[in-house]
């Protein structure tokens, strides 16, 4: 059976906290889920936005086979 | 419509120009715009240089989606929205946003959002090298 694995993705500060910038995940039920499995249950960073599949999304969003997750810190563009 | 991601140089006025001239002449009455561009400094502290990172697939969904909005909000004739990424160099222009429209005031409004709204929720990331090292900013400034 084709398994639909979880991409999860970490920017800015974040990438240098975690050491990771992308990793997969077999399964995850929720945002919250994937970055305790990703990170090996580091505790999460006051302040931690979420996307799934590019949207933006909270720590207890769901999550299905085939989705992207990104964890990033509070945006400083423009 | 249109939103470029952009990691060399690039000069704000000429892409302006450039894109108004595809507009049908005589259509719009406004054009308004809004060029962010690095300063030296920032929290009192001198800034030499910046890196700016982004996570590129929703950046452009992002901003694709920003200028959707903003035509739904105001009656634009058309919308530009550049952003600049990789390593940057004071008074290196950011960001520019432009808005045409047959009136001012659909130009202007859009114009002030779609900055406002790109700030607060476009996935980019600056950091900045000062003389005791580099730093992540941590937050925009809110509507300065």
């Amino acid at each position: 059976m084709l398994s639909m694995s979880i991409e999860v993705k970490f920017f800015a500060s974040l990438r240098e906290k975690t050491g990771i910038a992308e990793t997969t995940l077999e399964h995850a039920q929720t945002a919250a889920d994937a970055w305790y499995q990703a990170t090996g249950g580091m505790p999460k960073p006051e302040k931690v936005l979420v996307a799934i599949n590019l949207e933006y999304a909270d720590f207890d969003a769901k999550i299905t086979a085939g989705d992207e997750v990104a964890f990033f810190p509070p945006v400083t563009g423009g | 419509m249109s939103s470029q991601i952009i990691d060399c140089h690039f000069e704000p006025y000429q892409l302006l120009n450039e894109h108004q001239q595809t507009l049908q002449a005589g259509s719009f009455g406004a054009c308004a715009c809004f060029v962010g561009s690095m300063r030296d400094f920032n929290d009192n502290a001198s800034v030499s240089g910046m890196q700016l990172e982004h996570y590129p697939q929703m950046t452009a969904h992002y901003l694709d989606k920003l200028e959707q909005q903003a035509r739904q909000q105001w009656p634009l004739l058309d919308c530009l929205i550049v952003h600049r990424v990789g390593a940057i160099a004071p008074n290196d222009p950011i960001v520019l946003i432009g808005c045409w429209s047959a009136h001012r005031r659909a130009a202007l409004e859009a114009c002030a959002w779609l900055i406002e709204e790109l700030k607060q929720r476009a996935p980019f990331w600056k950091k900045e090298t000062r003389p005791d090292g580099e730093r992540w900013v941590e937050s925009n400034t809110d509507g300065h």
